[in-house]
C-alpha cells in the first residue's frame, strides 16, 4: 500500500493502493469512474486508452506507480452531457458508434491525435488509431468524426 | 384482438394491449409463432407529464433498435420521438420476447409495438372525444395533443387524460395503423437515443453497475475442452489479502471486493487436470464435420438430379470450407448477481434476458418468478450472447458468499467459452447447359446449417441436404460450443454459392453479372445487383479480368442484398486489401435510413474478418486463440471505401437489417481475388498464407 497522488481530470487525486495494481481497475473501483473499459487485458484492444499528461496509455497496463505525479484524463474528463467535446459532438453527428464499448478509448485516442497533430490526414488518423479495436464496423465514421474536427468544424480541443 | 384494458399505475397509465401474436407473422409463413403476451403486459405508459415510456424485452447491443422501436411508437402515437423514454431488457417490466437476434426487432416486434402504440392513440380519442363532446371522427392528434380538426382550441392532451384515471374497455377490432405516405418519424433518420451517455462513458453496461458490499469472482477455468479437474488446491490464495475462496460443485472461484485482485488471487489456485483424448485439430476437422455429421435433411427438392445432370453441357463440383469464427464481441461476458430474499436480480450482458432468466431458474432450482434479468447496454452480441452461462456462475457464488457478485469474463475466457460459428464444409455440384443456363444444382452441407443453403437463381433440378448446423448441434459433431453467428450458416453457404456461380459463369464465358441476371428471375434481387453494379460502375469483362472485381448476392430473412467489391492483391506477401465496397440493399421499409446504413457498415466491416483473417486455432480441445494478437479481427486500415444504397420499398413490411449484408462478404472478396489474378480460394478466409500457397500452386 502507498498513497499515490496525482491529477485526475483537472483535479488533485490521492489513493492507497498497492503501487503495482493497473490504473484501469482503480479507476473503475476505488474511484468509480466506470467509462474506462476493459476489453482486452493486455493493451492489445484500445477499449482502456486514457491520457497520462498529453500521451494516450492503455490503463489495463499502467501500474499505478507509473501514473504518482502525473496527470490522468479519463472520458470522463473529457467533456459532459452539457459542454460535450467537439469530438464528442462529432462522434454523435457522424454516428460513430455501435454498441458504444470501445468508443472511450476511441475518442481518448482521437483526442490524444489532435493534442499532437491538429490537422491529421485520413492516413495520419488511420495509422494513429488502428490499434484501437472496434467490432461493431465503426471504423469510417470515426475516421470522418475526427476529421470533421480537425477541419476546424468545432473548436480545437 | 377481442379486448383492451388500462389499468392505472403510478403516476401514468398503463396501457396493456391485447396482442395476437399471429398478426405479427401475417403474410411470413415461415416465421416461428412467437407469443408476445396476450394480457397485461404493459408496452407502454403515459405519464401525467406526457412522457411516454416504452417497455420493449428487446435489448441495445449497437444495433440502433433502441432508436428505431421509439420511432415507431411515436409515429403511431403522434408523439414527438423526444417525447418516448424506453425501457429494454428488464423481464420484471418488460413483456416478453425470445430474443434480440436473428434481425427481428423491426420485422417481428416492431409491428406488436406499433399495434399497441396505435391502440393507444385510439382510446386516448375516445377518451378526447367524450371529455371534449366531439365526435370520434372530428378529432386529429398531432404532438401528443388531441385536437377539434376545425378548432384546434379544443384541445386535450394525452398527459392529461391519461393523468389520474383508471380505464378498462373493451373494443373489438384491430386498431388502425398508420399509412406509410403519412409518415414524419419513421423512414426520416434519427439520432441515435444512446448517443450521449455512449460518449460521455456515462452509459452503463452491465460491469459499471455498482452494488454495496459486493464481490468479483475470478473463477478456475479449465486448459481445454476436454480436460477434467483431479486435484485442486486453494491455500495460496491467503496470499492475496481479503481474498476468498468458494467451491460450489463445479465452480472454484477467488473473490474480492478488487476485480484485479480476485483474478491475481484465482492465479495462485493449484490445480491438476486429466486430459481426454481430443484429436481435433484445425488440419483435420473438415474431414470430420463430414464424417461425424447427424442424419442429413434434404432442404431443398426440385426436379431430379439425375435430369440435371442429363441436361447439362458441363458439370463443376467444387469443396468449400471454413473454420470456427469466434464472436469477439469488445465487452465480454459479463453479470452482476444479488439475492434479497429468495429472490435474484442478475444484470447480464445478454441478447435474450427471458431466456436467461429461464435458465437461470433450472440451474438454480427457483420459481421463474423469483428470477429478475436486467439488460443494460449491451457490448456487441453477434449472436454469441444468447445464452449467458456467466449468469449462472454469478447467481451461484452470490448465492454461496450472500454477497452480491460480478462474473466477468477475461478475453481468454471469452475466446474459451465462445460459441463459434461452426466449421462447415459445402460439396457443390452444378452444372450449365449449352446457353450458359444453371440446369443442376446438388449440394451437401456439412456443419453449418441451412440458412443459404437454397440456391436463389432459377434452376429446374435442384437438391440441397443439410448434415447438421449450428443450431442444436449433434453431440460429438464439433469439440466445443457452436452457435448462432451474425446471419447463422449465411455466411458459409453464401460464400460457397457465389464462388460457385462465378466459377460457371467463367466456363460459360459471360461476365459474372450477366451470367447472374441471365440465371435470375426475382425481380427484387435483379434490382439489388443492378443498383449496386450501376454505382459500382461494373464493366462487363469475363473473369479473371485482372482488375479484381466481384460481385455476389443473396437474401436473407426477406432482405436482398447485393454487393461489389475490388481488391488490390499484393501478390508478393498474398496481402488482400479490399479497396472499394458497394452493398445495395432492399429491405422493405426503412424506419431508420442512417442506422440501416450504418448496419450495413458493420456488416462489411465485420464481413472482412471472417473473410481474410478470422479462424480459431485449436488443438486437443485447446483454443490457442486467447487475445486479439493472434486472433485478428478488422481494423482501421482494412477499411475499403464503402458505398451503401437502400432501396426504397416503403410498401413493403421492414425486413432483417443487422444481418444481411454480412453474407456477401466472403463471396466478394473471393471472387474479387479471383478476378484480379485467376485462383480461387475455396476455404476462408483467405489469409495471406493461403492466398500465396495457391499463387505459387498456379506458378
Amino acid at each position: 500500500m502507498r498513497a499515490i497522488a496525482f491529477t485526475l481530470n483537472g483535479q488533485p487525486q490521492r489513493v492507497s493502493v498497492d503501487e503495482d495494481r493497473r490504473l484501469l481497475w482503480v479507476l473503475r473501483t476505488e474511484l468509480g469512474l466506470t467509462g474506462t473499459k476493459f476489453g482486452c487485458g493486455r493493451a492489445l484492444c484500445g477499449a482502456c486508452t486514457v491520457l497520462v499528461n498529453a500521451e494516450p496509455m492503455r490503463s489495463c497496463q499502467l501500474p499505478m506507480s507509473a501514473v504518482a505525479g502525473q496527470s490522468v484524463r479519463t472520458i470522463e474528463g473529457l467533456g459532459q452531457a452539457d459542454r460535450l467535446h467537439p469530438l464528442q459532438r462529432a462522434f454523435i453527428d457522424r454516428a460513430a458508434f455501435q454498441c458504444g464499448f470501445c468508443t472511450p478509448g476511441m475518442l481518448m485516442a482521437a483526442y490524444a491525435l489532435l493534442l499532437k497533430t491538429p490537422n491529421p490526414s485520413a492516413t495520419e488518423i488511420i495509422d494513429s488509431m488502428d490499434r484501437n479495436l472496434c467490432r461493431c464496423g465503426a471504423h469510417t465514421r470515426i475516421v470522418a468524426a475526427i476529421q470533421s474536427v480537425a477541419r476546424g468544424q468545432g473548436e480545437r480541443p | 384482438m377481442k379486448r383492451r384494458d388500462f389499468l392505472k399505475l403510478g403516476t401514468g397509465i398503463v396501457i396493456a394491449c391485447r396482442v395476437d401474436p399471429l398478426w405479427a407473422f401475417h403474410g411470413r409463413g415461415q416465421m416461428p409463432r412467437l407469443d408476445y403476451p396476450t394480457d397485461f403486459n404493459a408496452y407502454l405508459r403515459i405519464g401525467g407529464d406526457g412522457r411516454v415510456t416504452c417497455f420493449v424485452g428487446k435489448i441495445e447491443m449497437g444495433q440502433g433498435n433502441m432508436t428505431s422501436l421509439s420511432q415507431l411508437v411515436a409515429e403511431e402515437l403522434n408523439v414527438p420521438l423526444g417525447a418516448i423514454d424506453i425501457v429494454m431488457g428488464d423481464t420484471d417490466l418488460c413483456p416478453w420476447d425470445l430474443g434480440t437476434f436473428g434481425s427481428m426487432s423491426l420485422p417481428v416486434f416492431g409491428p406488436v409495438l406499433r399495434r399497441a402504440a396505435a391502440e393507444a392513440r385510439e382510446v386516448l380519442r375516445e377518451l378526447a372525444s367524450e371529455r371534449l363532446q366531439i365526435p370520434l371522427d372530428s378529432l386529429v392528434v398531432k404532438d401528443g395533443t388531441i385536437h377539434d380538426a376545425q378548432h384546434p382550441d379544443r384541445a386535450i392532451t394525452y398527459a392529461s387524460l391519461a393523468a389520474g384515471q383508471v380505464i378498462t374497455r373493451h373494443v373489438s377490432g384491430p386498431p388502425p395503423l398508420k399509412d406509410a405516405s403519412t409518415f414524419t418519424i419513421v423512414g426520416q433518420s434519427a439520432p441515435r437515443r444512446d448517443g450521449i451517455s455512449k460518449v460521455t462513458g456515462t452509459a452503463i453496461y452491465t460491469g459499471d453497475v455498482r452494488l454495496p458490499g459486493m464481490l468479483y469472482a475470478k473463477l478456475l477455468r479449465p486448459p481445454a475442452h476436454d480436460a477434467t479437474r483431479i486435484r485442486i488446491d486453494t491455500t495460496a490464495v491467503g496470499n492475496v489479502k481479503d481474498a476468498i475462496v468458494i467451491r460450489d460443485g463445479d465452480v472454484v472461484a477467488a473473490l474480492h471486493e478488487r476485480p484485479d485482485e480476485a483474478a491475481k488471487a484465482a492465479a495462485l489456485i493449484g490445480a491438476e487436470f486429466a486430459f481426454g483424448a481430443a484429436a481435433l485439430d484445425n488440419a483435420n476437422i473438415f474431414e470430420h464435420v463430414v464424417n461425424a455429421a447427424p442424419a442429413g435433411q434434404q432442404v431443398v427438392s426440385t426436379g431430379t438430379v439425375e435430369q440435371g445432370e442429363h441436361l447439362a453441357s458441363a458439370v463443376f463440383e467444387q469443396t468449400y470450407v471454413n473454420g470456427y469464427v469466434a464472436h469477439a464481441p469488445m465487452e465480454t461476458h459479463t453479470a452482476l448477481a444479488q439475492w434479497e430474499n429468495g429472490k435474484v436480480t442478475i444484470w447480464a450482458s445478454t441478447q435474450a434476458p427471458f431466456m436467461v432468466k429461464n435458465q437461470i431458474a433450472t440451474a438454480l432450482g427457483v420459481p421463474p418468478d423469483r428470477v429478475r434479468i436486467i439488460t443494460p447496454f449491451v457490448g456487441g452480441g453477434f449472436g454469441g450472447k444468447t445464452m449467458a452461462p456467466q449468469a449462472i456462475e454469478a447467481a451461484r457464488l452470490a448465492k454461496a458468499t450472500g454477497r452480491p457478485v460480478q462474473v466477468a469474463w477475461d478475453r481468454a475466457e471469452e475466446f474459451f467459452y465462445d460459441t463459434f460459428r461452426p466449421a462447415a464444409v459445402v460439396k457443390l455440384k452444378s452444372g450449365i447447359d449449352g446457353a450458359g443456363h444453371i440446369v443442376l444444382w446438388n449440394g451437401d452441407v456439412y456443419g453449418a446449417g441451412d440458412g443459404g443453403a437454397e440456391p436463389v437463381y432459377d434452376i429446374p433440378h435442384q437438391r440441397v441436404v443439410v448434415h447438421g448446423g449450428w443450431q442444436n448441434p449433434a453431440p460429438g459433431h464439433h469439440p466445443f460450443g457452436v452457435g448462432a453467428w451474425r446471419a447463422p450458416a449465411f455466411n458459409s453457404n453464401t460464400f460457397a454459392r457465389e464462388l460457385q456461380i462465378d466459377l460457371m459463369a467463367s466456363h460459360a464465358g459471360l461476365d459474372p453479372l450477366t451470367f447472374r441476371l441471365n440465371n435470375l428471375s426475382d425481380q427484387r434481387m435483379r434490382r439489388v445487383l443492378q443498383t449496386a453494379a450501376d454505382r459500382f460502375g461494373w464493366r462487363p469483362l469475363k473473369a479473371p479480368s485482372g482488375r479484381g472485381v466481384g460481385v455476389a448476392c443473396g437474401v436473407y430473412s426477406h432482405t436482398y442484398v447485393a454487393t461489389v467489391a475490388e481488391v488490390a492483391l499484393d501478390s508478393s506477401t498474398g496481402h488482400v486489401q479490399v479497396t472499394r465496397v458497394v452493398c445495395a440493399q432492399d429491405m422493405g421499409l426503412v424506419v431508420n435510413p442512417e442506422g440501416a446504413r450504418m448496419q450495413i457498415e458493420g456488416c462489411i466491416t465485420m464481413g472482412l474478418g471472417y473473410a481474410l483473417s478470422e479462424e480459431i486455432q485449436f488443438s486437443h480441445g485447446e483454443i490457442a486463440d486467447r487475445n486479439f494478437d493472434t486472433y485478428q479481427i478488422p481494423r482501421f486500415s482494412w477499411l475499403p471505401k464503402i458505398e451503401t444504397i437502400l432501396i426504397d420499398s416503403p410498401a413493403l413490411p421492414p425486413s432483417a437489417g443487422g444481418e444481411p449484408a454480412i453474407i456477401c462478404m466472403g463471396a466478394v472478396i473471393g471472387n474479387a481475388l479471383h478476378d484480379a489474378v485467376g485462383v480461387r480460394l475455396l476455404q476462408l478466409p483467405m489469409t495471406p498464407a493461403r492466398v500465396k500457397a495457391a499463387l505459387d500452386r498456379r506458378s
